[in-house]
């Protein structure tokens, strides 16, 4: 078991070193989250009550386009440079090796998300416990971003023009966590409780943690024969 | 001991080989020879279970692979064509990496590296190496952890001839430890063992 344990700590840290030695990855996607966001109050109108209304859709939104800018990350240089095969070969199930892999995605492009985005809030003028509610929305939401794109982007390994098809694989599988999500942020707008969508957002994330990486290890070892 | 029975393989549509059956004790190297798109490379995937086979059985210790699964993969280890290795970390980084995948955390990288002539190197980014370097960088892989089965697929390409010699006398030495083999190579393997067998892939 400790050998185990220490295998999945080595995977992570790898692609962490990775993320660190190669910034630009993680700060890209970040930026474009930035970016979308700030278009709305220009495209739509800088009126408060209307950006407030928008706010929490426009937010989610940016947040699934931002995920998939990064889910190429996740396998495409492992496949490319034979390090996957390497994953596949060792004396560990590779469910297991691709938690540390997904893990490691979402700090690097999922909790960047979350913590920029109460700057993001103020700034599409969302009251002060609608953010809170966003953050913790977006905490529970973007890992199961990170989990689900990466079923998408280990069936897509290899292919020509995988970015896109990846897009339009995932990016449907992405609305039930975009309508609970949202649904949260409007209703703590509104005044209403946010215990029901939250505890849904939770419910996502343990059937996401739970049955997806097993799916991701399938599908990769489908692109490997 | 690993068994194969009746094996055929196909890429799409394409059958490369069929009714392919042979078997490797301790101490035994196979060499695998056939043309250029012959299906060495694809056998030795499936040996290693990364591919499918159309049609057999492969055998490790009387137990189908599939059915061994992480029981089969640590006893052995296998050098592909691609090196494994990522170009934004040193060659160390690298290998220390390999060396917590095989759960071997207690193996010395730098050591190892060493020994392959890769001293000066070692805290280099792997995608400077040159094509050889980077070859013995993935060839390092086998001495990390002690594993009964190296599949290597041209493991002599690319390297230079002191290189080259030191990995005939490694592969040797693996063998007289009752380790096993199967390598494909275009060069003439001249490996100090007794017990070489070919398999020529396109007869």
């Amino acid at each position: 078991m400790a050998g185990l344990a220490d295998s999945l700590s080595h995977v992570l840290a790898r692609d962490l070193l990775l993320a660190a030695r190669k910034p630009a990855d993680v700060i890209t996607p970040l930026v474009f989250f930035a970016i979308v966001a700030s278009l709305f109050p220009l495209g739509v109108s800088p009126e408060p009550a209307v950006l407030r209304g928008l706010a929490p859709g426009v937010l989610w939104v940016a947040a699934l386009l931002a995920t998939m800018l990064s889910l190429g990350r996740l396998f495409d240089a492992d496949h490319a440079d034979g390090t996957l095969e390497q994953l596949a070969l060792a004396p560990q199930p590779l469910t297991l090796l691709v938690y540390p892999k997904i893990l490691a995605h979402w700090l690097t492009s999922g909790l960047p998300l979350v913590l920029l985005s109460p700057l993001l809030a103020i700034q599409l003028h969302l009251p002060t416990g609608a953010i809170a509610t966003l953050v913790l929305a977006l905490l529970l939401g973007t890992p199961v971003l990170s989990l689900l794109g990466a079923v998408g982007a280990a069936l897509t390994l290899g292919l020509r023009g995988g970015g896109v098809l990846v897009s339009l694989l995932v990016l449907p599988l992405y609305t039930p966590v975009l309508i609970f999500g949202a649904g949260a942020v409007t209703a703590s707008a509104a005044g209403q409780g946010t215990e029901a969508y939250l505890s849904l957002l939770g419910a996502f994330l343990v059937l996401a943690a739970g049955f997806l990486p097993w799916a991701t290890a399938a599908a990769l070892r489908i692109s490997l024969d | 001991m690993l068994d194969i029975a009746d094996l055929s393989c196909a890429r799409g549509d394409r059958t490369l080989f069929r009714g392919l059956s042979f078997q490797l004790g301790a101490g035994e190297l196979m060499h695998i020879q056939g043309a250029n798109g012959s299906g060495k490379t694809t056998l030795l995937r499936t040996l290693t279970g990364l591919s499918h086979a159309a049609h057999g059985r492969i055998l490790w210790d009387g137990r189908p692979i599939g059915e061994l699964a992480e029981a089969y993969r640590a006893e052995l280890c296998y050098v592909g064509h691609a090196n494994g290795m990522h170009g934004d970390l040193s060659a160390v980084e690298n290998l220390r990496f390999q060396a917590g995948l095989s759960g071997a955390p207690d193996s010395d990288p730098a050591a190892i590296l060493a020994e392959l002539g890769l001293k000066r190197v070692i805290h280099l980014p792997a995608k400077l190496l040159s094509q050889g370097q980077k070859r013995r960088l993935a060839l390092a892989r086998l001495f990390v952890a002690p594993r009964r089965l190296w599949i290597l697929d041209e493991p002599f390409t690319a390297l230079d001839i002191r290189t080259s010699g030191f990995m005939a006398e490694r592969v040797a030495l693996h063998l007289a430890g009752g380790g096993m083999v199967i390598l494909t190579s275009h060069q003439e393997v001249t490996v100090a063992t007794p017990k070489i067998m070919t398999l020529q892939l396109d007869a």
